[in-house]
């Protein structure tokens, strides 16, 4: 059977095949991934970042279940998690270890757990993770859960792939100078503070509260790999008319599930807001634009190095590494090679 | 760019408590520059092979120090068939006794490799394996 005729029919296997082919970058990948996409965008991208060992995995497992076995007057939600861990710099294999923390949810056909490897990627996700949500969204998710690597602080490719980001804290992960650094705390739509049995956890509190007190009022403006975004001129208006959200600090024992009724419904306030403001939209277009920016990149400076001619680029390279030329000479010298000049 | 990548799930079915192995030779594949997906403790078959589905894994491998081999390997063998994997490649660590050697490889395990082998050993045959299906 056709892969992506399969994921529309609810084809386990074909979605598995599937999402190794668009995580490969392949051509097969890539055929499918346009057949799939007028089916997408229905379902709600929820990002799940923060340090290592403050409970990610843990936390997503509890939502997940929740989500299952909601309360009486809940529709149980189908879910799919994408749950993300490094690749070894050296080596380029990787230990993804998230299922560990997700064993309850085994056996129940309305949960896809699925484990990447950022495979050289530095801001907390793949850069193929954003197409592996598609599918998942296209295979009929309602909801798609993406746990990050263990996030420091500028990890923050998230917040421009998902349109409600949760950050989670725990208590004893450092001071309040770490709470108003920049970063991972300004693309919070909802704070958690986990492990909330552990001594300490008003402190953590109190300092996120305040850190938040300090940051609100202000525009998210997203910054990806050092390029600062330039807000499209109505969109930054409206955001200025759009009453503002306030992340919410809650606390939550993933262990035991203490908490996860109250950050389920923060999610869905924070989903209705988006809904009612015209924030969904805009966070639409931003990822939209952002992965529209990428794929220009990429695929520019792979017909950009196919149209030099050969050795010009190592030449330039050895120039600069001799210091006869500077980075942006070389650049000039390249853009003239290629368009035959020179 | 579409490098493949070999994907293990390394998995440890029953109810003995001890992954110090599973998380040696985890390691090792790791090393090798495979992506290798750990799942924990006292895993059913079911969990075992609903986990090599989702995750879309080249090969599994299992970790048994129970005596329970003979009941454990073959319904995962027969559960991944049964989702349509079977070119799933399945091997072995742990206490297998050299009688039962035989009898799992005769059912499609590609390789039980026990205590003290070198992991150079089980990491280019399982490499071999499965480069060789996807040829």
């Amino acid at each position: 059977m056709d892969l992506a005729d399969g994921i529309l029919a609810g084809d386990r296997l074909a979605l598995a095949r599937t999402l190794s082919l668009v995580e490969n970058g392949t051509d097969e990948g890539k055929s499918i991934l346009s057949i799939l996409y007028p089916h997408t965008g229905k379902a709600h991208l929820v990002g799940v970042t923060g340090a290592s060992g403050t409970g990610k995995s843990s936390l997503v497992n509890q939502l997940a279940r929740y989500y299952r076995n909601p309360a009486p007057d809940w529709q149980p939600r189908r879910v799919a998690i994408v749950a993300v861990d490094p690749t070894s710099p050296f080596t380029g294999g990787a230990i993804l270890g998230d299922r560990i923390r997700m064993r309850d949810l085994a056996g129940d056909s309305g949960v896809f757990i699925r484990s990447m490897a950022t495979r050289g990627s530095l801001g907390g996700i793949a850069s193929a993770t954003s197409a592996v949500a598609q599918v998942l969204d296209a295979a009929g998710y309602d909801l798609i859960l993406i746990e990050t690597v263990g996030a420091g602080q500028s990890e923050v490719d998230i917040a421009r792939l998902a349109h409600t980001t949760i950050v989670v804290e725990a208590p004893g992960f450092g001071d309040d100078i770490q709470a108003i650094k920049a970063g991972i705390l300004e693309i919070a739509d909802v704070l958690v503070v986990n492990k909330a049995d552990l001594p300490g956890v008003e402190n953590t509190e109190r300092a996120l509260r305040g850190s938040l007190n300090l940051a609100h009022p202000l525009p998210h403006r997203f910054m990806h790999h050092g390029m600062i975004e330039i807000v499209p001129e109505q969109t930054a208006a409206s955001a200025v008319n759009e009453p503002l959200w306030v992340p919410p600090i809650l606390r939550t024992v993933a262990l035991d599930g203490t908490g996860i009724p109250k950050l389920v419904e923060a999610i869905s306030n924070h989903r209705l807001h988006l809904e009612t403001t015209g924030g969904w939209e805009q966070r639409e277009r931003w990822r939209l634009q952002t992965e529209l920016d990428l794929l220009l990149q990429t695929t520019l400076m792979d017909e950009f190095r196919l149209s030099l001619p050969e050795g010009a680029y190592e030449h330039a390279l050895q120039d600069m590494f001799e210091r006869r030329m500077s980075p942006f000479q070389a650049i000039e010298k390249l853009i003239d090679r290629s368009r035959g000049r020179a | 760019m579409s490098e493949r990548k070999i994907r293990v799930l390394i998995a440890k079915p029953g109810l003995d408590g001890h992954d110090r192995g599973a998380k040696v030779v985890a390691r090792a594949l790791r090393d090798a520059g495979m992506e290798v997906i750990y799942t924990g403790l006292r895993q059913t078959p079911e969990m075992i092979s609903e986990a090599a589905l989702q995750e879309d894994v080249d090969a599994v491998g299992l970790s048994i120090l129970s005596g329970a081999h003979m009941a454990l390997v073959p319904r995962v063998l027969e559960l991944l068939k049964a989702n349509g994997q079977e070119h799933v490649k399945v091997f072995l660590g742990g206490i297998v006794p050299d009688e039962d050697v035989p009898l799992l490889l005769n059912l499609g395990v590609i390789g039980i490799y026990g205590p003290g082998t070198l992991s150079d050993t089980y990491v280019s045959a399982i490499r071999k394996a499965i480069l060789a299906t996807a040829a």
